[in-house]
């Protein structure tokens, strides 16, 4: 029952807080650049006021076109819901471990892509094409940072590598920096943002997500930014639960840990907003045959950090 | 309950040689078509029938019986096992589906006396392939399969390239049958003892072992489609009729595993550590090459072809695990990862027949093949377009369907491999791990773009445009197998429970069971280790989207405005401006194009004034046949050229030569010992 009602609040609270981070993230470089920028509430009405439109569907748009939407909403928002955020314990952090959750992730972007593509227009494709080539090297980073991560807490369990990673005989380790970085890498690609993508631009032959949402609009358009969101909160989240698990609430533990745990939640996942728009802002956008660079990078960084770990599990 | 014995399902396969020879005797009548495909399809299920009844009343239990046929002092034995089991359902699964679907499809073929006959005598030689227990049944019937199906990929003989694919594939499937061949002499040893039990019980020295090993990844390997003997594949494939392309990329594939799960894992002992390292190396690089191929073709039969070449390589990695964990003495994770690579095998045998049934219905409805004139076909077909879309999903290996869990076994297993006691596998599983999971992403984009340029967009020529659905019979066989991916994807722990008595008898060991867990999850090893349950996860998307697509509609607005499309502004009426399978195809193309493909584009640009049209050139290489295969048939050429000479010698010459060739006969005998 308990572990239900946490399970629950969770649901709740990363479904609240997506919004505000994107504001926050949004105020702080608007800060940075000199501008007044919107309130941090902003995305809430934005939400609000897409949500209230109607939508304007392409004539020749199928039904995969407005099932998408609830489609990458659902997969990302159930993803979310079981990276832990301020306590452990969650009733059903058996059902998908890390693999699994990368691979939900995957799903909301197979269908992204397929809806990109219904309409036939020519910024649909070119968005579709680029955001898999991105994907075809971000995953298997992804993948191996999670090798990595599964060889130092001997679990692919979200839960288990967890409560590891906040005891002490973790320490410092060569393979989990190289984790960490390559995973930073890996969680910008993914959130098309700065230097891979820009979501902020829509007129601009490198962008890549945006392209392909453009037939989107009313609450379809509102369904995949709530998406998008909700993706910020999860990467910031697995990052925080993973690699700055102080405070996270055990399970079982009271309602002032759950408490604590909540507040350390909502510091760490301001840190990294704040940390993210200073990193936006401080670089220019990549050309998008760079990309592969990038990413290729971050892929040698997991490969690396696995290596290291079948070498020696100290390592 | 009657007792099933093998001779049951010898009496389905003669059923099928009689339907076979009386498809040759009706010939082009339209009786035959009408006769065959029923026919074959009863059969199969009967003998599906009966593998249940078997594995119900008599679990475990091994079946045997000897013919008088074939060699006088041994015959010919047959014997049914826990693995010949598994296979037999595969190969009768796939031919029932493919006699379902060709009820429909077959109707709109123009020779139908061309592939009937073959068809049955095909799926014959598939189930003798599994069911045979000595050398001579096994490549007798081996080379039985491999004729039919050469037959059927020069079905459509008038089309030069079909000429050409069954050419090469013939000279392939000679070549693997070869290796077989030696493989079996040098098992059955000076004594000749061909009998699967006597080379099982026998001791074989190292170096026998290794180069056994060594043959029958040349003979199995070049039917399954290993790189670089995958060549053929992607030419004879899609060559033939498309059931039948789903019976081989499907069906045929595995039974080559099964050939070399049976020899290495069965009959071969315990081979030496470094030949699961070469396993996992050729299986890695295989699916990684394989869809990259997969990823540049336009062609859609040509790209499930290829497409087949990465779900082998996949498979090739689990059982190089399964061997390298058996023989470090690890049973548990040998378990592990012999389950992944049969669950891949299954997998693999629902959705890529589901994949070419679809691609055969395209191909119905448009008479085109080449996925740059499709597009639009979810708007004419659209149940064939959610079946083919469901195969795309389980393909991707996405949750919730079956694709996913097998690739995630795969994983699993992976992550087991740091006990391992071999310093050179622990190098080489990591990088393969990368590997994998860098040929699972591009599987995701390969079908996206497969299913975005055929069945998404505006129709790209008039044929796409007038599509029209396809018969009831293959809608039904297609819709079977799509509910079979999501069922295997959310309910594997029955069939990880259904592996149990094969890792049991071929690796020593075998997993929990899992079909006992609550919830239906699954927890290979232990749940606090690894537990996935797609039950819930399934569940959980389907709730989650619905309610909130109810949430939305019912308190926000539900309001919709057809229109043009938006298009930033300037949308193009004409089809040819959207992306093109080509154009998705490009930053794969340019990131590992050069490396792999040796890829190049060509851009033909007027000068100014002049009207012509621009043209863009795209190269694409198999460096499979740059680098083997050309200068193999170079040499052959050049020898023969040589070697041409001997034919006008005179009478002398001749006789001169006869006595050099017995005088260094009589020579190496004297120095023999």
């Amino acid at each position: 029952m308990r572990a239900l009602l946490i399970q629950g609040l969770q649901m709740a609270v990363v479904l609240a807080l997506a919004p505000l981070l994107t504001g926050c993230v949004r105020k702080v470089k608007a800060r940075l650049t000199r501008r007044q920028g919107a309130s941090v509430f902003q995305p809430y009405r934005d939400l609000i006021r897409l949500l209230r439109k109607e939508v304007v569907l392409a004539d020749n748009a199928s039904w995969l076109f407005r099932v998408v939407p609830y489609l990458v909403f659902a997969s990302t928002w159930v993803a979310a819901a079981l990276v832990p955020t301020f306590g452990g314990g969650l009733l059903f952090s058996w059902t998908a471990d890390l693999i699994a959750i990368i691979a939900l992730l995957g799903f909301g972007r197979f269908f992204l892509a397929l809806a990109g593509m219904d309409i036939g227009t020519s910024f649909g494709g070119i968005g579709s094409s680029r955001e898999m080539m991105i994907a075809s090297l971000a995953e298997p980073a992804m993948l191996l940072t999670v090798f990595s991560l599964a060889l130092v807490a001997g679990s692919t369990q979200l839960s288990t590598v967890a409560a590891m990673m906040s005891s002490p005989d973790v320490g410092l380790r060569v393979s989990l920096g190289m984790a960490l970085v390559a995973l930073i890498m890996v969680a910008i690609a993914e959130n098309a943002r700065i230097p891979v993508d820009n979501p902020a631009t829509h007129l601009e032959l490198t962008m890549v997500h945006e392209a392909m949402v453009l037939e989107y609009s009313g609450r379809h358009l509102a369904m995949i930014e709530f998406a998008a969101s909700l993706k910020l909160v999860l990467y910031l989240s697995l990052i925080g639960c993973i690699f700055v698990p102080w405070g996270i609430a055990a399970p079982g533990a009271g309602l002032g840990d759950y408490l604590t745990g909540g507040v350390a939640y909502v510091a760490k996942i301001g840190v990294g907003a704040v940390l993210l728009a200073v990193f936006e802002t401080s670089i220019a956008k990549m050309r998008v045959f760079r990309v592969p660079d990038f990413l290729g990078a971050a892929l040698m960084l997991g490969l690396l950090g696995t290596l290291l770990l079948f070498v020696s599990r100290s390592l | 309950m009657a007792t099933i014995d093998v001779t049951f399902f010898l009496w389905g396969v003669a059923g099928l040689l009689i339907v076979a020879v009386a498809a040759v005797a009706l010939g082009r009548s339209a009786v035959a078509g009408n006769l065959v495909y029923p026919a074959t399809f009863v059969l199969s299920a009967a003998m599906l029938v009966m593998l249940a009844l078997h594995l119900m009343s008599a679990p475990g239990a091994i079946l045997k019986t000897t013919l008088p046929i074939g060699l006088p002092w041994i015959g010919a034995s047959f014997r049914v096992d826990a693995l010949s089991a598994l296979f037999l359902g595969v190969v009768n699964f796939g031919g029932a589906m493919a006699s379902l679907y060709g009820l429909g499809y077959g109707r709109h073929e123009d020779a139908p006396q061309r592939v009937l006959p073959f068809f049955a005598a095909f799926l014959a030689g598939m189930n003798l392939v599994v069911l045979a227990d000595d050398a001579f049944a096994f490549l007798l019937s081996w080379e039985f399969m491999s004729l039919a199906s050469w037959a059927l990929v020069v079905s459509h003989h008038r089309s030069e390239a079909s000429l050409r694919a069954g050419f090469i594939y013939l000279v392939m499937a000679s070549f693997g049958t070869l290796s077989l061949l030696l493989a079996f002499g040098l098992l059955a040893g000076p004594a000749g003892g061909y009998g699967f039990d006597t080379i099982r019980a026998m001791a074989h020295g190292p170096l026998v072992v290794a180069i056994v090993f060594v043959l029958m990844l040349l003979g199995a390997g070049s039917k399954a489609g290993l790189v670089p003997l995958h060549v053929w594949l992607p030419l004879a494939h899609p060559a033939a009729p498309s059931h039948v392309s789903a019976l081989m990329s499907g069906v045929m594939t595995k039974v080559a595993i099964y050939g070399f799960i049976r020899v290495v894992f069965d009959l071969l002992g315990e081979p030496a550590w470094w030949s699961s390292a070469v396993l996992i190396m050729l299986g890695g690089v295989t699916a990684t090459l394989g869809i990259l191929h997969a990823l540049v073709e336009t062609d859609l039969k040509r790209m499930l072809a290829c497409s087949t070449i990465e779900n082998i390589g996949v498979i090739f990695v689990s059982l190089g695990l399964a061997l390298a964990f058996r023989s470090g003495g690890m049973e548990l994770a040998a378990a592990l990862a012999f389950t992944a690579a049969l669950f891949h095998i299954l997998n693999h045998s629902v959705f890529k027949s589901l994949l070419f049934f679809g691609a055969g219905a395209v191909i119905n409805a448009t008479g085109e093949r080449d996925m740059e004139k499709l597009g639009g076909l979810i708007h004419r077909i659209p149940w064939t377009s959610f079946a083919f879309l469901t195969g795309c999903v389980a393909i991707s290996a996405l949750p919730p369907l079956n694709g996913f869990v097998s690739e995630w076994l795969t994983f699993q297993a992976i992550l087991q491999s740091p006990d391992l006691p071999q310093w050179g596998l622990k190098i080489i599983v990591p990088a393969i791990g990368g590997l994998l999971a860098l040929s699972a992403a591009l599987a995701a984009a390969c079908f996206v773009r497969a299913f975005g340029i055929t069945f998404l967009g505006r129709p790209r020529s008039e044929v796409a445009g007038q599509a029209q659905e396809v018969d009831r019979f293959s809608l039904t066989a297609m819709v079977v197998l799509a509910g079979l991916c999501l069922a295997a994807g959310i309910l594997p722990g029955f069939v990880i429970d259904g592996l149990a008595p094969v890792t049991q008898a071929f690796v020593g060991g075998s997993l929990p069971s899992q079909s006992s867990l609550p919830w239906l999850t699954i927890a290979p090893i232990a749940e606090a280790r690894s537990s996935y349950n797609g039950l819930l996860v399934f569940l959980f998307i389907a709730i989650a989207g619905w309610g909130t697509a109810f949430t939305v509609h019912n308190l926000a607005t539900r309001r919709i405005r057809r229109s043009a499309a938006w298009d930033c502004g300037f949308p193009d009426p004409r089809p040819l401006t959207q992306y093109s399978a080509s154009s998705f195809a490009q930053p794969v193309r340019r990131v590992f194009g050069s490396l792999v493909f040796k890829a190049r584009e060509t851009v033909d640009m007027p000068p100014p004034g002049d009207l012509r049209a621009a043209r863009l050139t795209v190269e694409v290489r198999d460096l499979a046949w740059d680098w083997i295969y050309t200068p193999i048939s170079d040499g052959i050429v050049f020898a023969a050229v040589r070697l041409n000479r001997l034919q006008f010698l005179t009478i002398r010459q001749y006789l001169g030569l006869v006595f050099l060739a017995l005088v260094s006969l009589l020579l190496v005998l004297a120095l023999w010992t």
